[in-house]
C-alpha cells in the first residue's frame, strides 16, 4: 500500500508540518537518516559531512551530470536522540534563503511501520511561502528549458 | 479621525496591490477564507455575504474587491444584482502550488522506503 505523505501549511505561518507513514520498522527508517551512504540513495546528493550528535554538523553536495556543483546545503545538529528525534538547522550555500529550523519526530506505529514528523520553522511566512514555491517554479522552469533544448533542436 | 480613515484607506490599498501580485496573500486573511467557504455553496449577493458578518458592509465589500481583483471570485449580474461565485480555476492555481512540493518530498520518501526495504531481513 502506498502511504501518501501529507503537508499542513496553515495560511499566514512561517512554518509547516510534513508527516509520513512508513511500511519500515522505526529503526530501519531512523537509519535511513543516520547512514551516509543511504542518505545519498534516497536524497540523491553526495553527503560530505555528517555527523550524528549534538553539537555535530553536515553538508551535502548535489553536482550535474558534468561535475558542476549545483546545490549545496549545510546545518548543525541542535540534538539528536537514537531512533526518537533530529533537530537540526538547514540552510542552502549561495542562495538568499535564510537559515530554517528542522524538527524530526521518529515513532513507532506498529512493528513493521512507522511514522515521521518533520516540523519546519522558516524565518517569516514570506520564505516559508517562497520555499512552498520553489518545486512549483522548478517545474515550471525544467518545462521552459525542455521546450527550448526542443527549439534549439528544430533550428 | 479623518486621518484615522487615511490611513486605512491607505493601508487597504497597498494590500490591494500587493494582493494582486499574490493570491496566497489574498487567502491568509480569515475573513476572506470565510467569504471563499460562503459562496462555495452558493452564488450570493454582497448584500447576502455581508450579512454572515459583524463588520460592516464596506469593510465586507474591501474584501470582496481584492478577492475579485485576484479573480478567486467572479462576478455575474443578474438584472439589478451582482452575484458572485467562486473562480474553480483559481482555487486549483494556490492548491498546486503546493502539490509539487507535497510530491517532491513524496518521491524521496517512496524512494527511502524502497530502498529500506531491502536492509530488511
Amino acid at each position: 500500500m502506498e502511504r501518501k505523505t501529507k503537508i499542513n501549511a496553515e495560511d499566514g505561518r512561517h512554518d509547516l508540518v510534513i508527516t509520513r507513514e512508513f511500511d519500515l520498522p522505526l529503526e530501519l527508517l531512523f537509519k535511513a537518516y543516520i547512514e551516509p551512504e543511504i542518505v545519498e540513495q534516497w536524497m540523491g546528493t553526495k553527503v560530505l559531512k555528517l555527523e550524528n550528535k549534538k553539537h555535530g554538523g553536515w553538508q551535502f553536495e548535489t553536482s550535474d551530470s558534468s561535475g558542476n556543483v549545483v546545490f549545496r546545503a549545510n546545518g548543525v545538529i541542535h540534538d539528536f536522540v537514537l531512533n526518537e528525534i533530529i533537530v537540526r538547522t538547514f540552510e542552502m550555500e549561495n542562495s538568499p534563503f535564510p537559515v530554517q529550523l528542522e524538527f524530526l519526530e521518529f515513532k513507532k506505529l506498529t512493528e513493521d511501520t512507522s511514522e515521521l514528523n518533520m516540523h519546519i520553522v522558516y524565518k517569516s511566512a514570506d520564505v516559508r511561502d517562497q520555499m512552498l514555491k520553489l518545486p512549483f517554479a522548478q517545474g515550471i522552469n525544467m518545462a521552459h528549458n525542455r521546450l527550448e533544448e526542443v527549439l534549439i533542436k528544430l533550428k | 479621525m479623518r486621518s484615522q480613515m487615511t490611513s486605512l484607506y491607505l493601508q487597504s490599498n497597498n494590500c490591494v496591490m500587493e494582493i494582486r501580485r499574490d493570491v496566497f496573500q489574498a487567502i491568509a486573511d480569515p475573513t476572506r477564507r470565510a467569504i471563499l467557504s460562503l459562496v462555495a455553496i452558493q452564488s450570493m449577493t454582497p448584500g447576502a455575504i455581508a450579512a454572515n458578518f459583524d463588520s460592516s458592509r464596506q469593510t465586507i465589500s474591501k474584501h470582496i474587491k481584492i478577492l475579485n481583483e485576484c479573480e478567486l471570485l467572479h462576478q455575474i449580474q443578474n438584472g439589478r444584482e451582482i452575484y458572485y461565485h467562486l473562480n474553480p480555476e483559481k482555487i486549483k492555481e494556490i492548491d498546486s502550488f503546493i502539490e509539487p512540493f507535497r510530491k517532491m518530498w513524496d518521491e524521496r520518501f517512496n524512494k527511502l522506503e524502497a530502498i529500506m526495504k531491502n536492509y530488511k531481513k
